[in-house]
Parts: structure tokens; C-alpha cells; sequence
């Protein structure tokens, strides 16, 4: 199968896009932003040399929503946007994450608030992604640190999207963005692609929120299933309900899809931790200086390893916990003020957790990070 | 109360239009108040779809928030209630996927013009086929009447308390301004054209934008000593608008402070955007 | 049955989706409608000439005429 494996070198924002094309993505909605850009260029080119639609709209609230109805129509749709452009999408994510309609974003973060440092990486939206939009609502947010695994990635949240009928996020930072690396991109069907249920029975019959499964199958609007979406708390049916045992129901089943299925979504990558006595917990970029760092933690008799969460969200908690108690020490390192740290914090409850925090626009060097190893270890 | 000077001619009207076929029968009746005019343009607007002769299957109704917003959830379409002045950018994901669609949007003067205000004028601009109405009546209803972007200057709402001081836009011009090829202006109390030029919004090839003059008896009329919503419709609709043939025979001064009814601009020539993607791909595909 | 009974038409009332907004009552041409309480009646059916325009104002799906 991997006789027509093509290796390419490619920038993370280009690996995203062909990503989202070996996915089947056949929509993208977009509006300029630094540095998330070339995967809006990339896709106007591409797109429509395979058929599918390409459209630029007037904001970012407008992107994001154009890819809702596009999914309600049928397509696999994807935007792209880094931090001020995420503000403003939180809106209609609410709406995506309540109607439960497949979409992937992608926000390639630059340091904030506000313009911020547009051109400079971050990591400060990850809280954003989890809180950002009003309510309670379920999140899943795929961090990579490699630009082969922005590609995997990509495929994954797609596949994520489709069978749990639900917003997919895929963050990182400005760095990967803008990294070059070699890429493999295998020959289409050597990675699953998932796509959604397909609804069976009598259009009559159908409800777009049918609680007798998990995830009810979406039947695509103008194919002999007449139906309703609002974003008004609703019934089975789809039509607004302001019965409090349905609206109830309704929230707690939206969460419960993927807190029931967190094996499923979860990815860790756990480097040298079977004996590890420091851990450095660090995902995207900062995640590479982590790894770096313990490679030299180890030269000097140190027993530092590396917990990287690919799944940012839902949380590693089981995995995270398993790994803490046998640790000496956690090593938070992160391009913001201390954001994973809580969950850290939280999740693990040990007695040493030490952030290291750069909100500079630069990224966190391994030297950094080596410091604290040993003065932890 | 002044009644309508002609009724019409032929009496021989076997039966009356069957609403039923379009409607979501279990949801009705709706929850606009006593002599609001959006069941009026609904009603209208299943007529016009019917002279047009869609299918069911072959119709998404899109909308965004507030009175006129509620209309999807009453016909049998395929149909989408989305966010506060959102519809079109909703309704433009669904079209340019699926171009076989006829997308019809219904919005009101608060949803379209204000927060949608962005959405609705670049729509416009790409001249995506799709059919835009916006239930005019000059206030915030679902919030419980508030000024609206096309709140006449002096009128009184909940948050006008000393009478509105912004000047409201002209949506039509605006509309025709931003690049729609079809602009019309109709009222709730003029019925009849109303179904007509609703038809010819629904079979004209683009952006389609139809602004329906119609009644908020509960708010914009109490609040401004209108008592009823017949005396709504005399008043603002019949009173206030006069029709684009009759304007032909009037100097401005007779025109005066009235609004243009009927058709305002029919552009036939503009490409409609779905066609030119097609294009632009076959240009991609080297073809 | 005379001649002239027979060519009456019939004018439904749905009670339950009449809000009694009297815009049918106001706008009739021949004064076929009143408010009897808070919804819709006929009072003078042989006046109507059957021209609709009840219907097509009704804001309600309350009131439709039948041959």
C-alpha cells in the first residue's frame, strides 16, 4: 500500500491543507488572518481542481458559518484562523456544538490578546477552545507538534467531526505553522477516513436528534429529508422545546458523546516515561524544546520524561494521573500564562508542579527547560 | 376604516388555496401576536412557491433570530434557524454546496440590517442565487420593542422613549447599492403584489432581496398611537408607499415622503455566483 | 333552495387559530365580518363576493372562503 507514498516537504499550514483534502474535505469558508493564511491560499488552489468549493467570506463570523451550512448541506468543511478570528467564531461554534453539526477549525495561535503579536507563536487560546463560546458544550482539540503530524492530525479531526457530529479543533502554534518538514502523504485509503452515519428508515420517520443512538446519523438537507435545525434547546424532532426533562436531556447528551467515548478520542505520546522521575508535560512546539531537553536530562543520569497530550481536549486525565504518581516532579512549559498547568493542577494533585511561562513572542528554549529538570530532579 | 376600492373582478374562485401541503400543520398556530403581518407574508410566500412550482425536497428556508426568524419552523422545507443576523453566510455554505437548492431567507429589519448588516450587503455583492425577504416593520419584537435600523426618526419604542433620533436606512437601496440583481419593496396589506413579486424574487437567477412593509401592532403600534394593525396597514403600508407605475405619473413633491412599492431593479445580465464557480473550476480543471 | 341560496358561499372559521387581529373584519370590501367576543364571525354572508382578500390578509390560516 505505501508503494505510492509521496514525500514532500512542506510547511505546517500547507500539511494541514493536504491533510483536509486526504480527508475528503470539500468545503473550505475562510478570512484572512496571520499566520494561518496559507491554508486558505492553498485550498483556493486545490479545491476547485478537485471539485470542491472554495469561498472567502466578509468575516470571521461569516467563515465559520458558511461551513455549518455547508456541513448541514452535505460537505466536509473546514476554516482556518488563529486567535482574534477564534473570538469572534465562538458564536457559531456554540451553534455547531448544539445543533451538532461536523465542522473542523483550525487556529494556528499568535500571541494575544487582542492583534496581539500577529506574526510571533502562542499558546494561549487552549483554555479559549474549551471555554470560549457560552454554555456548557462539548470539545475536542487535537494539538500536534510536528508538521507530519499537522497532517495526520487534520485527517483525524475530520474523522473525529464526522462520527461524533461535533466542532473538531485542531491547534497549534505559529511555529509549526510556518515549519518546514518532510512529509509522507500516503495514497488515499492507507489512512481511515471516516464518514458520517448515513440515516436509514423512511424520510418520515427520520429525527435529526434520534436519542436512540449516541450520535444520531445527519442526513444532508436537499436529499428527501425534510427536517429542522435551530439552536434553541430542541426535541428529537429538531423544533424548540421548553420541556425542562428534553432541555436537560439534551445538554447532558451532547457532553456525554464524547466523555463516553475519551478512549476513542484520546492521544498521548509518552517519551522515556517508563522510569521517569521528572516529567515535562508540553504539547505543540514547546513540546520539541521539551523533548530536547529531556534527551539531555537523560545524558546527564537524569530520568526525565516527556508527557505530550496530542488530544488536548477532553484532558489525558487517566493517562496524566498514572504517569504523575510515580514522578518526582511535573515540568509545565507552555507560551502562555499558565493555562494546561491548572489542569495539571487539577488532574494529577501532585505536591511539585513547576511552570515555566513565555509570553514574548518567542518560543521556550530547551535550555530553559533543562534548568528546571535539574533543579527538580 | 377605509376598505379596498377593488375586489377582485372574477368571483368564480372554486376553492381557496390549500396552505396545508406546505405546512408543519402540528406547529401551527404560530406564535406571532394578533395582527402581525409575518403570517401574512408566510401565506403569501407558500402561494408564490406554488406558482413557482417547487418541490418540497428542493427548498431550504434559512433564517437568523427575532419574529420573522420563526418562519422556517412552520413550513415543510428543509429548514434552519441559525443565529442573529447569520442566515445569509449559513444560507450561502448551503448554496454554493448544494446549487440545486432554491434557498429562500427570512429575516427582519433588525436581523438583516443591524447585526446582520456585514452578511447581508456582501451577499448581496455576490449576487448568490437566493431570495432574501426582510419582514420590515421597524422594530426589535422577540425583545419586546426596541428601535430597529429602519425606525422612521421621531418614533417611539421602548428604547426611544423620546422619540428614535437615528435616521433608518432605505434597504432597498442599500440593496441595490451593495449589488443585488433583484430589489423589490412590498407591503403586508397589498397582498396581492406581494404574492406576485414574491414569485418573481423566487424565479430570478441571484440575489434576490425583497423588503415586506408589514405591522408590529403590539409594539411599534401601541407605542405610537396606531391601535390596530388594519389601522397599521392604512397607515405605514397603503398610505405610506405608493407603487412604482403610479410614481411614473408623480413629481418628487407628489411622491413626497412615501416609499416606492413594486419592483426597483431587475438585473438579468450580472452572472449569479454558483455559475461562475462552476466556471472558475473548469478553468482549475484545465478544461 | 332558491337560486340565490344555492351561489352562497361557505366562509371557514378556524376558532383555534383566530387571534381575533380584525384585519379581515376591517379590510372587507362588502362588511361580510365582525368581532363577535374575541374571534372572527360572519354577519352578513350573502354580501360576500367571494374576492379572498379575508384570506389573503389573514395573518392566521384562521379564515378561507369555499364556493
Amino acid at each position: 500500500m505505501a508503494g505510492k507514498t509521496v514525500r514532500r516537504l512542506l510547511q505546517g499550514n500547507e500539511a494541514c491543507a493536504e491533510g483536509a483534502l486526504y480527508a475528503g474535505c470539500n468545503f473550505f469558508g475562510g478570512y484572512p488572518i496571520t499566520p494561518s493564511t496559507e491554508i486558505a491560499e492553498t485550498l483556493s488552489r486545490e479545491l476547485p481542481k478537485r471539485g470542491g468549493k472554495w469561498i472567502q467570506m466578509e468575516d470571521e463570523i461569516a467563515s465559520i458559518a458558511s461551513i455549518v451550512g455547508a456541513s448541514i448541506a452535505g460537505a466536509k468543511a473546514l476554516t482556518a484562523t488563529s486567535g482574534p478570528g477564534l473570538s469572534l467564531k465562538q458564536e457559531v461554534l456554540g451553534y455547531a456544538c448544539l445543533t451538532e453539526i461536523p465542522c473542523v477549525l483550525i487556529n494556528v495561535m499568535r500571541g494575544g490578546p487582542s492583534t496581539g503579536y500577529p506574526t510571533g507563536p502562542s499558546q494561549a487560546d487552549i483554555m479559549q477552545a474549551k471555554w470560549g463560546t457560552h454554555g456548557d458544550h462539548p470539545v475536542i482539540t487535537l494539538t500536534p507538534s510536528t508538521v507530519p503530524e499537522i497532517f495526520t492530525e487534520t485527517i483525524r479531526a475530520f474523522n473525529l467531526a464526522e462520527k461524533y457530529r461535533t466542532p473538531v479543533f485542531v491547534f497549534y502554534d505559529e511555529i509549526l505553522g510556518h515549519m518546514r518538514e518532510a512529509v509522507e502523504l500516503p495514497e488515499q485509503g492507507v489512512i481511515e477516513v471516516v464518514d458520517r452515519a448515513k440515516p436509514e428508515g423512511k424520510p418520515e420517520d427520520y429525527n435529526p436528534y434520534d436519542t436512540s443512538y449516541e450520535v444520531a446519523p445527519l442526513a444532508p438537507f436537499g436529499k428527501g429529508r425534510r427536517f429542522h435545525i435551530t439552536g434553541l434547546n430542541h426535541n428529537d424532532d429538531g423544533f424548540p422545546t421548553n420541556d425542562s426533562t428534553k432541555i436537560d436531556e439534551g445538554n447532558r447528551r451532547i457532553m456525554a458523546k464524547i466523555d463516553n467515548n475519551v478512549s476513542d478520542i484520546e492521544s498521548t505520546e509518552e517519551y522515556l516515561m517508563d522510569d521517569a522521575e521528572v516529567i515535562v508535560f508540553a504539547f505543540g512546539s514547546t513540546a520539541r524544546s521539551a523533548r530536547f531537553a529531556v534527551n539531555r536530562a537523560r545524558e546527564k543520569g537524569i530520568k526525565a520524561g516527556l508527557f505530550r497530550p496530542i488530544t488536548m481536549w477532553p484532558f489525558p486525565e487517566k493517562a496524566l494521573k498514572k504517569a504523575a504518581d510515580k514522578a518526582k516532579s511535573i515540568i509545565v512549559p507552555e507560551m502562555n500564562l499558565g493555562q494546561t498547568i491548572l489542569e495539571v493542577e487539577r488532574v494529577t494533585g501532585h505536591g511539585t508542579i513547576v511552570g515555566l511561562q513565555r509570553v514574548d513572542g518567542e518560543p521556550i528554549h530547551p535550555t530553559e527547560i533543562i534548568e528546571l529538570i535539574e533543579k527538580h530532579s | 376604516m377605509s376598505t379596498d376600492a377593488k375586489p377582485a373582478k372574477k368571483q368564480k374562485l372554486s376553492v381557496p388555496f390549500d396552505y396545508s401541503k406546505y405546512l408543519r400543520k402540528d406547529k401551527l398556530p404560530h406564535i406571532w401576536c394578533p395582527g402581525c403581518g409575518h403570517g401574512i407574508i408566510l401565506k403569501a410566500l407558500l402561494r408564490a412557491v406554488d406558482k413557482v412550482g417547487l418541490e418540497k425536497d428542493d427548498i431550504c428556508m434559512v433564517s437568523g433570530i427575532g419574529c420573522s426568524s420563526r418562519t422556517p419552523g412552520y413550513v415543510d422545507f428543509n429548514t434552519l434557524h441559525t443565529l442573529h443576523g447569520r442566515a445569509p453566510s449559513f444560507a450561502t455554505g448551503i448554496k454554493l454546496t448544494n446549487p440545486e437548492l432554491n434557498v429562500i431567507v427570512t429575516t427582519g429589519d433588525g436581523d438583516a440590517l443591524a447585526i446582520g448588516g456585514n452578511h447581508f450587503i456582501h451577499t448581496c455583492r455576490r449576487n448568490i442565487d437566493m431570495t432574501i425577504l426582510v419582514y420590515s416593520n421597524a422594530i426589535y419584537g422577540m425583545t419586546g420593542g426596541q428601535f430597529s435600523p429602519t425606525t422612521p426618526i421621531g418614533s417611539f419604542t421602548h428604547t426611544s422613549s423620546y422619540g428614535a433620533m437615528e435616521p433608518p436606512f432605505d434597504t432597498c437601496e442599500m440593496a441595490k447599492a451593495a449589488g443585488a440583481t433583484f430589489v423589490a419593496r412590498a407591503t403586508s396589506y397589498h397582498v396581492q403584489d406581494l404574492e406576485k413579486t414574491l414569485k418573481a424574487a423566487i424565479e430570478h437567477k441571484g440575489t434576490s432581496v425583497v423588503e415586506i412593509l408589514d405591522e408590529c401592532p403590539v409594539y411599534f403600534g401601541r407605542l405610537n398611537k396606531m391601535r390596530s394593525a388594519s389601522q397599521m396597514m392604512e397607515k405605514i403600508e397603503k398610505e405610506g408607499t405608493v407603487s412604482v407605475k403610479q410614481a411614473e405619473n408623480l413629481s418628487p413633491e407628489e411622491i413626497g415622503g412615501r416609499l416606492l412599492r413594486g419592483i426597483l431593479h431587475h438585473d438579468t445580465e450580472t452572472a449569479e455566483y454558483c455559475d461562475q464557480y462552476a466556471a472558475l473550476t473548469e478553468r482549475a480543471q484545465g478544461k | 333552495m332558491t337560486e340565490a341560496a344555492k351561489k352562497l358561499p361557505r366562509i371557514e372559521i378556524n376558532a383555534k387559530f383566530c387571534k381575533g387581529c380584525s384585519i379581515c373584519v376591517d379590510f372587507c370590501p362588502t362588511n361580510v365580518l365582525e368581532i363577535r367576543g374575541t374571534i372572527v364571525a360572519v354577519k352578513d354572508l350573502e354580501a360576500c363576493t367571494r374576492c379572498q382578500l379575508c384570506d389573503l390578509r389573514c395573518p392566521d390560516f384562521a379564515i378561507q372562503v369555499f364556493d
